[in-house]
């Protein structure tokens, strides 16, 4: 029982310093070591909410009171005996407490299916965008000598964005082109190819899939928002070490401000709904209509963030915190795996 | 094309308005190493050609419009084949020829790529990343506020750094 207290104390614990981390301004000063919390306070809740259900639900069948891994699985057995046991109880006897036993033990199991299913299906969609992305670069991106090594799409709207992968690119619009200068314009590239290099998108990954399931959950959009800032503040580090930040922070500004696609003119230029090879999982018209969808983008500070940090750097945290912080991820994440593998 | 002073406030790119950038698209040199290898180039040739027609055309008719590469009837065949399988070009039969026109426009094949680019199909994935996220109104004027109190002042006769249009002249 001690294993399954500890395990849900963890549980809790990670959605309470989840809030925390969230309404914190220390992250701006070290973005890695806030990262790195993150990614820790995520995995020590799937791995102490599934274990705390599954512990619970195992708990009371005859043996020790601990839970250890070999234990689960003789549990699970039991459990399943259990289940058919109950069904047969039902009309003679209600046991509530096994019932809720077992209703835990189930969704211990669905929970981690889900957790497995949503990272499978994130990485299934990712690979599928990108496939897409890659095929259309390839009809009608072309180079430019003002970004060696990035591609330009001919649109009059401000963009620039890296599909990362095996096959990367930077891509940068011809609105953009007109808009930024030429050391803006090498800023955007080095933040860009910081992206790639440290692999962001695998950092993103994790927290994109958690959206799948948990979409509903705030603290999971704050999650999503936070790490995605987190990451871009990242880029922008490594851009500045090579290059003014000065230019960094124009070249934000001028995209950010310059205005996006108006959805509606945007689905009329692809004609609308219908007309699409049902064949084709994306087309013109499904991203359109998509886009007609989505309400017109709140702000969230995000840009005005990065300005700022850029103009005035903060200092970074002092090495004692960085070492706290770090022990904490460790133990955040230590825990549950002992409780669940070491019998207690 | 004209590029206004600093202070110039932002306006939704109407896709309506759309004018084709540069100069002739078949005079671009396409140089970029791991996306053209020889069929990727063909591909885009012959959309290329397709887009510009005003009505289908047969393998024939492609063929001819690629004079100047000596293609084989049969590779134009293979590659018209390829991109019908992939989605981007329809085929119809008339007669004894297929007839093959693009599926999309190339207008609604660029904003594709550009709703997808700036954020506004409302997919939360990490397939892309996005350099940065359009903001607007009130956020937006104070971060253009920012911008004018970074730049250094532009007199009315000094000619602006930025620009491929009229600083060029």
């Amino acid at each position: 029982m001690i294993a399954v207290v500890l395990l849900g104390t963890v549980a809790v614990g990670c959605v309470a310093a989840a809030h925390l981390l969230a309404a914190a301004t220390w992250p701006r000063r070290s973005p890695a070591v806030a990262i790195a919390l993150w990614q820790a306070i995520g995995l020590a809740w799937g791995i102490a909410t599934v274990g705390a259900l599954a512990g619970f639900g195992a708990s009371g069948l005859a043996g020790r009171s601990g839970i250890g891994l070999s234990g689960v699985a003789a549990r699970a057995a039991r459990a399943a005996r259990l289940l058919v046991g109950v069904a047969a109880a039902q009309a003679r006897r209600w046991d509530l407490l096994a019932t809720v036993r077992v209703l835990s033990l189930l969704a211990a199991v669905v929970l981690l299916a889900v957790l497995c299913w949503i990272l499978l299906a994130a990485i299934a969609s990712v690979v599928r965008a990108r496939h897409r992305q890659r095929a259309l670069l390839g009809l009608l991106a072309h180079d430019d000598p003002k970004v060696p090594g990035a591609l330009v799409v001919d649109h009059p709207a401000a963009a620039a964005y890296c599909v990362p992968g095996l096959r990367s690119a930077i891509v940068i619009s011809a609105g953009a082109l007109d808009l930024l200068d030429q050391a803006e314009l090498e800023a955007v590239l080095a933040h860009e190819r910081a992206h790639l290099r440290a692999r962001h998108d695998l950092v993103l990954l994790p927290f994109c899939a958690l959206l799948r399931a948990f979409g509903w959950s705030a603290v999971a959009l704050e999650a999503n928002n936070q790490v995605a800032l987190l990451v871009e503040m990242m880029a922008d580090d490594r851009a500045r070490r090579h290059l003014p930040a000065r230019e960094l922070a124009t070249a934000l500004l001028r995209v950010g401000t310059s205005g996006g696609l108006a959805p509606a003119g945007a689905l009329a230029a692809v004609g609308g709904p219908g007309g699409t090879a049902a064949s084709s999982r994306s087309s013109p018209a499904r991203v359109g209509a998509r886009a007609a969808r989505v309400p017109v983008a709140t702000s969230d500070g995000q840009l005005a963030a990065r300005v700022t940090r850029l103009l005035r750097p903060p200092p970074g945290l002092p090495v004692a915190a960085v070492i706290l912080l770090g022990a904490v991820a460790a133990l955040l994440v230590v825990a549950p795996a002992v409780a669940l593998l070491v019998p207690l | 094309m004209l590029r206004q002073a600093h202070g110039r406030r932002p306006h939704r790119a109407d896709l309506g308005s759309v004018t084709l950038l540069g100069a002739s698209r078949a005079a671009r040199a396409v140089s970029y190493g791991v996306y053209m290898n020889r069929l990727g180039e063909l591909e885009r040739a012959i959309m290329e050609v397709l887009w510009e027609a005003p009505d289908p055309m047969t393998v024939r008719q492609v063929s001819t419009c690629l004079t100047d590469r000596d293609l084989a009837h049969t590779t134009v065949m293979t590659v018209l084949d390829r991109l019908a399988k992939k989605g981007f070009v329809r085929r119809q039969r008339a007669g004894r020829a297929w007839l093959y026109r693009p599926a999309e426009s190339r207008e609604a094949y660029v904003a594709e790529l550009m709703l997808t680019a700036l954020d506004q199909t409302g997919d939360r994935q990490a397939a892309l990343t996005r350099f940065a996220r359009s903001v607007s109104g009130a956020e937006a004027e104070a971060l253009m506020a920012a911008l004018e109190a970074l730049e250094p002042r532009v007199g009315p006769g000094e000619s602006s750094p930025r620009g491929s249009g009229s600083g060029g002249d």
